[in-house]
């Protein structure tokens, strides 16, 4: 759990940013820049939906392994007023703020592995992970 | 950072930087139906080479900018938008619809230059 980076997410700054620790984190874990491209814009989606939805968050990036692989892990983590519904969420096309509704759903293509856990009115979390193949670096 | 906006003969050049904020796009989308009106302009270009995330609100704001422009009556093109980028765009499900995009600077000239002459 160590040399995890933590990015504080109160404004459309803050997004930027976000993106490009991640991006350089990727960079660093060995990903491509093509995949480096991917991973950010999940990143940028999900700070997005932090500034938009719950107003503060963090975004926190982290390097990851398995017996097999390298990746990378971001987590999007907000205590704001939470998703009701977490499966209409991540249809696509399903918005509560009149943005086209496409972020989670679009971050799951993005990303290998996608998980979210969302209560009323206490937060919602949601982590998404990239591994690097090691096939086709 | 402000996005840099040239005026090219009846052309508006606008240059995106890298790290674009949502501010900043905002303000891009201000300053250049601003400047169409008063240059008069017939066609615009936003060069988004340098630009390395495309996300929701960056396509959504653009095309917003691109029927604009064409309200006003001049057309607006894309130009530079990466290989990379256009893979994240499309994985992500975002569309340009009908906004006119083109490969580069020179190309997206050459565009607007054939639009502009055939509505005259």
């Amino acid at each position: 759990m160590d040399d995890e980076i933590r990015v504080p997410i109160h404004s459309d700054q803050d997004i930027v940013v976000a993106r490009q620790k991640g991006r350089s984190l990727a960079a660093e874990i060995g990903f491509s820049s093509g995949d480096g491209t991917l991973i950010a814009t999940a990143i940028s989606e999900l700070a997005r939906n932090i500034v938009t939805y719950a107003r503060a968050g963090e975004i926190r990036l982290q390097r990851i392994q398995d017996s097999a692989r390298r990746g990378i892990q971001v987590i999007a983590h907000d205590s704001g007023p939470g998703i009701v519904d977490t499966q209409q969420a991540l249809r696509d096309g399903f918005s509560t703020s009149g943005s086209l509704g496409l972020g989670l759903p679009g971050v799951m293509r993005l990303m290998d592995e996608f998980q979210i856990e969302s209560e009323q009115h206490r937060g919602t979390t949601v982590t998404a992970r990239k591994w690097k193949s090691y096939n086709h670096s | 950072m402000e996005v840099p906006i040239l005026k090219q003969g009846d052309v508006l050049i606008a240059t995106v930087q890298e790290a674009l904020t949502d501010a900043d796009l905002l303000h891009l989308r201000t300053a250049l139906v601003k400047q169409v009106v008063r240059c008069r302009s017939r066609g615009v270009i936003v060069d988004v080479t340098s630009l390395d995330v495309m996300d929701s609100f960056a396509s959504r704001t653009l095309r917003d900018i691109a029927y604009m422009i064409r309200l006003r009556g001049a057309e607006m093109v894309i130009v530079g938008i990466q290989p990379e980028v256009a893979f994240a765009m499309v994985q992500l499900g975002l569309k340009l619809e009908d906004v006119a995009t083109a490969l580069d600077l020179e190309e997206g000239l050459a565009h607007l230059k054939h639009k502009i002459e055939s509505a005259v």
